[in-house]
């Protein structure tokens, strides 16, 4: 751990594969940049790997002042231990006050790691951050400009924010997506700084064997309308009734978890606190009841259309637009009309 | 030969099913008005264990650290298998976050001595955090494979898994021992054995027993109780059926490491979830209502 060092920098851990970087990454860099603003700080990135120090113009057009860049044959993949080994160099050495890391498989496997081999707090998963004050009850000591860890817990039943007033540095790790995922700045300037890390046998004790990827086949979070299907659907047959309307609106399909579930779509389209979150200019609900958890991964769309036949299902303390009926009925008069509008 | 393995598994209460009732007025859970599950993940780490005991030799020995009332999840481990278990309680560790829970069990494994694996679950339902594994990994000195899929190979000192990180696959080749996070992916975790829910239904921890006597003695005088409680720990004893407990003086904990001291993160404020109802434009369900509805996004842009 380190000592509360506010003038240190607030830091992202900009994740990249195969040369690219995770929009997470970009919007944590964003979110880094106001939380610095307001403390009145610079903002610096650790980026690690092989050949992809060019990364590092894209980090400082996304508000990074400072890229602390290390390039090694042994990061080429990521592996927990030798990227765990630059993080705690780069933080024993440098001390920023914040590190920030995306809740993806990557930073999720990393940051637990990294926060126990610093003796440093972490908090998993966050949806929001943000600078505020907080009082010791114990002994009345106030700290001012505390990280403030919010994040949902008990299965999304409950917001919790999380403080670390004394083991620095406060570390979270970010929910995808619900950081805003801004421009960038490409005429942003900011400093490039070549770092050297000594590895130890035991850094190279794991060796990736082989590797696959997938990329991603659904994109829901580049979508700009998005329509998903619930349980209510009812079933897989049914389920072109939503992939229908997705098709005339131009969007892509989601899904509740009941859905995916029940076997209607695949996981890859699911919605919520253990799926994708997403915010679309328009996010169309049918037959989703509108769990805690769903709602989690959607409520920030700009427009939400509702389509349940519970007038009191809980998706409607969403909604913008609620319509209480039966889907079967709706979905087609909704196709019909969107496809006259012309 | 064979593997030795150790399993950390956790008793959480069942966020799958929370209502109304089970959050207090000033917006904390009521963990009491919840019931108590085996952490979903946590039974597929039993299984992948189990698994390799029953290909290569070896054994399983499970850990949970909580109340005396998470004996109830060592129990259904022994059903499914488990050669021995061991809860870990006390007070002093109540309130530990993540980094101290994985503190307090390094202490609990380095007590075992003997092991090659150590499976945890990926993550626990009641925090979601997935991060005791790679803190526990960490703080024993040993490398860690999340996201444990597949054992693809398992000879002498070197093992090999596939493990699932989302969008695709790896395989990883490590030595041992090596700490695993196990997805529900991994497996079909095994039913409880009937003949083995026959032997070890009445297995019980001293302070279990010690609960239950205070429940049902609870005019007794002073040192008759531990009388009553050690008389009946002897035939359990006997039969391998006293669950093994330890507290932190047991694995050499340092209490600055544990609980609220040990632990970094503090919890500054909760709120429970209430849905802002501020009202939404209700659309008649008819084509005429619907035909209006368009127009409306039309107009304001949100569709082109
Ligand atoms: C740890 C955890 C994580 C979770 N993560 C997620 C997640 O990421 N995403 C997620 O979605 N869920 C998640 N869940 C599950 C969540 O709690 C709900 O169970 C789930 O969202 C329910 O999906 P649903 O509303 O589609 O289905 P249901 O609860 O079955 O609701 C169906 C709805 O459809 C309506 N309906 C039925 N028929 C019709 C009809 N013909 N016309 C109109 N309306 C109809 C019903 O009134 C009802 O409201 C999670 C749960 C846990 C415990």
């Amino acid at each position: 751990m380190i000592d509360p060092n506010p003038r240190g920098e607030v830091w992202v851990f900009a994740e990249q594969e195969d040369e690219h970087l995770s929009d997470t990454s970009l919007e944590l860099c964003g979110k880094a940049r106001e939380l610095a603003d307001r403390l009145g700080v610079q903002v610096g990135a650790v980026l690690a790997g092989w050949n992809v120090r060019e990364l590092s113009y894209r980090l400082i057009a996304h508000g990074v002042d400072q890229v602390y860049h290390v390039h090694d044959t042994r990061l080429e993949y990521y592996r927990t231990l030798p990227y765990a080994r630059v993080l705690c160099r780069m933080i024993s050495k440098h001390k920023p006050q914040i590190v920030m890391y995306g809740a993806t498989p990557l930073g999720r496997d990393l940051a637990p790691r990294v926060a126990s081999e610093m003796r440093a707090g972490l908090t998993a998963d966050c949806t929001d951050l943000q600078i505020g004050r907080y009082t010791d009850p114990r002994t009345k000591t106030v700290y001012d400009n505390l990280l403030m860890q919010i994040r949902p817990a008990f299965g999304g039943n409950i917001i919790a924010t999380i403080i670390n007033f004394d083991r620095w540095p406060q570390m979270a790790t970010v929910r995808e997506g619900v950081m805003r995922l801004g421009e960038g700045d490409p005429k942003r300037t900011g400093q490039i700084i070549d770092e050297k890390i000594a590895f130890n046998d035991f850094d190279q004790a794991v060796k990736l064997i082989e590797r696959h990827r997938e990329g991603r086949k659904v994109n829901l979070k580049g979508a700009r309308i998005i329509v998903a299907g619930g349980g209510g659907v009812g079933s897989k047959d049914n389920f072109k009734l939503v992939h229908e309307l997705a098709g005339v609106l131009g969007g892509a399909v989601g899904a509740s978890r009941a859905a995916v579930d029940s076997g209607f779509i695949g996981k890859e389209h699911q919605i919520g606190q253990t799926g994708t979150t997403v915010r679309p200019a328009l996010y169309v609900a049918c037959g989703i009841s509108g769990a805690v958890q769903h709602r989690a991964g959607m409520e920030e769309s700009a427009k939400i259309i509702a389509i349940n036949w519970d007038k009191d299902a809980p998706i409607f303390g969403v909604a913008h637009y609620g319509i209480v009926g039966d889907l079967n009925k709706i979905i087609p008069t909704l196709i019909k009309a969107i496809r006259e509008r012309g | 030969m064979g593997y030795d393995s150790i399993v950390c598994v956790k008793q959480v209460p069942d966020t799958s099913n929370i209502t109304g009732e089970a959050m207090k007025a000033d917006g904390t859970v009521n963990r009491a008005a919840l019931p108590a599950v085996f952490n979903p993940d946590d039974l597929h780490a039993l299984e992948a264990a189990l698994q390799v005991r029953d290909r290569f030799g070896g054994s399983v020995t499970v850990l949970t650290m909580g109340p005396p009332a998470a004996c109830e999840v060592l129990r259904e481990c022994l059903y499914r298998g488990a050669d021995r278990v061991i809860i870990l309680s006390d007070r002093r560790a109540a309130a530990s976050d993540t980094l101290a829970t994985s503190y307090i069990l390094s202490q609990a494994v380095r007590k075992l001595a003997r092991y090659d694996l150590v499976f945890c679950g990926r993550q626990a339902i009641d925090g979601d955090t997935a991060q005791v594994g790679p803190q526990l990994a960490e703080k024993l000195g040993i490398s860690q494979v999340t996201y444990y899929e597949q054992l693809v190979d398992l000879s002498g000192r070197t093992i090999r898994v596939r493990r699932n990180v989302g969008n695709g696959w790896e395989i990883v080749e490590g030595r041992l021992p090596m700490l695993l996070t196990v997805l529900d992916t991994a497996n079909e975790a095994r039913p409880a054995a009937a003949k083995r829910v026959m032997r070890y239904k009445r297995a019980r921890a001293p302070m279990e027993l010690g609960a239950e006597l205070a429940k049902a003695m609870p005019d007794a005088a002073p040192g008759q109780k531990e009388a009553e409680q050690a008389r009946r720990l002897e035939p359990l004893k006997a039969k391998g059926l006293c669950i093994e407990q330890w507290d932190l003086d047991d694995i050499d904990a340092d209490l600055q490491w544990c609980g609220v001291t040990g632990s970094p993160t503090k919890v500054h404020r909760v709120q429970s979830i209430v849905l802002t109802k501020e009202g939404f434009t209700a659309i008649a369900p008819t084509e005429e209502g619907i035909r209006g509805m368009i127009r409306d996004l039309i107009v304001d842009h949100t569709l082109g």
